[in-house]
């Protein structure tokens, strides 16, 4: 097999998972973590594509990756101080039971 | 094709999977951790060393920690009683398997055409000093914008989580 075609396979699983638990978990935090699944998919494709592309020495694909670590991080960060202020709020992290927009 | 990446994968698809499906929020953020080690070790199969060690030092370092420090502020680790899924579980693992599906399919269709099946030579020597060398010089300004990026989810992820007790009197 294409060793490119492995790692693609490997990040659409991944990244499937990380569908699954973002749509089927209850709890706000878990849904993150199967967003945070999802983007490191996305970026395990962006270094397979650099790895096999036909010029690595640009380093395009590599600085994509990098660049989105870096505003996966600040995602992360704004994420969870949203659940947590809406836990301080609503004194719940269960996502079907924030079903007002009023505070 | 090797045995160390399909032994690496297993371990990240195992840690994503057990980070989705455990019932313990707290084994779901260590879970995570694994599956985010096991991504890390990709990016260094790869050869993108700095890749791997900003991936462990972001996501093991600080994005996993960030987890856990949430799910203890919010006491995520109680099981609620009805259940840690969602109302309707079946159809966002439809929605996920028809998406893997298609991605699949489309990899799978596309191998012929993807580049590297050729270029199973040794992986391109990057050294960090490059890596460098390309943030100053042509991606400064990506650069400048996370760097302001960063700062700004920094004081808002403060602000945000930041008790309103003033307000509220």
């Amino acid at each position: 097999m294409n060793p490119l075609t492995g790692y693609l396979l490997v990040a659409a699983l991944l990244f499937a998972i990380g569908l699954a638990g973002a749509l089927t978990r209850r709890n706000a935090i878990l849904v993150l973590i199967g967003i945070e699944l999802m983007l490191n998919a996305a970026n395990l494709n962006l270094i397979a594509f650099w790895r096999y592309g036909p010029h690595p020495e640009a380093l395009t694909g590599m600085m994509f990756a990098i660049f989105s670590i870096a505003v996966a991080a600040a995602e992360a960060a704004v994420g969870l101080g949203l659940v947590i202020s809406i836990h301080r709020h609503a004194h719940t992290t269960d996502l079907d039971a924030m079903n007002r927009m009023k505070g | 094709m090797n045995f160390a990446f399909y032994l690496i994968s297993g371990l990240a698809v195992a840690g994503a999977l057990a980070a989705v499906l455990l019932k313990n929020t707290v084994h779901c953020a260590l879970a995570l951790t694994v599956a985010f080690a096991g991504i890390a070790m990709l990016f260094l199969q790869l050869g993108a060393q700095f890749a791997g060690f900003a991936q462990i030092l972001v996501y093991i370092g600080a994005v996993a920690i960030l987890v856990v420090f949430a799910i203890l502020l919010t006491r995520g680790s109680e099981t609620p009683r009805d259940g840690v899924y969602s109302k309707f579980p079946l159809t966002g693992l439809a929605i996920a398997a028809a998406v893997f599906a298609v991605l699949g399919w489309a990899v799978l269709n596309s191998a012929s055409a993807l580049p590297g099946a050729e270029t199973t030579s040794a992986a391109p020597t990057v050294t960090v000093m490059d890596i460098g060398n390309a943030l100053m010089s042509r991606y400064v300004l990506p650069l400048e914008i996370v760097a302001l990026l960063l700062t700004a989810a920094l004081i808002g992820a403060v602000i945000v989580a930041m008790h309103e007790k003033e307000e509220a009197n």
